[in-house]
């Protein structure tokens, strides 16, 4: 019976911690299925360079990079280009929000890289982005 | 009636009757008729995808046959990317039709659809003759010339009731300017 009980507490805190794991980690998750998908772990340099590298796109906004309405310090708040929004800060020591889901993250990198590059990033530059960002 | 009580909190039931009457502006109706403005947002996926960059416009401000444009061209959104993926393309799409201009009771909605041609399916709000009218006699400095407010599709920068679905005049206040009164 003693034993029964701890088994069956062990697996109450098996399954709580790896429910708790799943929440805190969405980042660990996407660098890992960006691994799988060939890229190599994060390089923050190379992520920040590419935050700034700027892109031509059609007018009325021509020159387009992250930082066009997230700006290049991630801890302020950011500005939507067209629309004036103001967009809270991506950098995740500021905002406990930012990087937290797997969906949002992904929704994000597709939409954004397309509107700044013009198409997809690469899986190795959303990695080298992603280290970037979760560095602030 | 000797009693003080009495008389003020009859008086205070009497003003409270009279109030709704004599002051018959449509928010102060908000609580009487429910149906004044346009239909306030009620799914919290169509607030969370749409408003991460603009306002979550109320989907009573344009007809079905607009919102189905709209959502044809996400690629493509005004300039931006905004694709969703499938299963919430689909929710937000429901959402929308279903509580389109056409669809509503509310009465600005009406208004809106009585300015519209059969065929009429314009993909901006600012656009449909009855905004537009409403918004005729506003200088550009106040809209387009004030940082403040940028353009007649930042509903919220002066109607500080837009999330609530109303948009009378009472609720107005444009950035540097204060109140507008016809």
């Amino acid at each position: 019976m003693k034993k029964l009980l701890t088994g069956f507490i062990t697996t109450l805190l098996v399954v709580q911690t790896s429910f708790v794991w799943a929440d805190n980690n969405a980042i660990t998750i996407l660098e890992k299925s960006y691994q799988t998908q060939g890229a190599k772990s994060g390089n923050a340099q190379r992520g920040e360079k590419l935050w700034n590298k700027t892109y031509s796109g059609k007018a009325p906004f021509t020159e387009r990079s992250c930082s066009s309405c997230h700006t290049s310090n991630l801890k302020n708040n950011g500005e939507h280009v067209r629309t004036g929004k103001t967009l809270k800060p991506l950098a995740p020591s500021v905002n406990s929000a930012s990087l937290s889901k797997v969906k949002k993250m992904k929704k994000w990198f597709k939409r954004n890289c397309k509107w700044t590059t013009g198409k997809e990033c690469s899986v190795q530059d959303k990695a080298d982005i992603l280290a970037f960002i979760r560095q602030q | 009636m000797k009693n003080p009580i009495i008389i003020s909190s009859l008086v205070l039931t009497a003003s409270i009757l009279i109030v709704p009457v004599v002051f018959s502006d449509d928010d102060r109706h908000e609580y009487r008729q429910r149906s004044v403005g346009v239909t306030p947002v009620s799914s919290p996926i169509y607030k969370e995808e749409c408003s991460s960059c603009h306002m979550a416009y109320s989907p009573g401000l344009l007809p079905a046959r607009s919102w189905k444009k709209i959502m044809a061209g996400l690629e493509n959104h005004f300039g931006d990317n905004a694709e969703l993926d499938a299963e919430t393309y689909k929710n937000i799409s429901e959402f929308l039709l279903t509580n389109s201009a056409d669809n509503s009771e509310y009465r600005r909605s009406r208004k809106i659809m009585r300015s519209l041609s059969d065929n009429d399916a314009p993909i901006r709000i600012s656009e449909t003759p009855y905004i537009r009218n409403k918004h005729d006699e506003i200088p550009d400095r106040l809209i387009k010339g004030n940082k403040k407010v940028n353009s007649l599709a930042n509903c919220n920068s002066c109607h500080t009731k837009a999330e609530r679905g109303l948009f009378s005049e009472h609720g107005v206040n444009i950035p540097g300017y204060g109140r507008w009164d016809d």
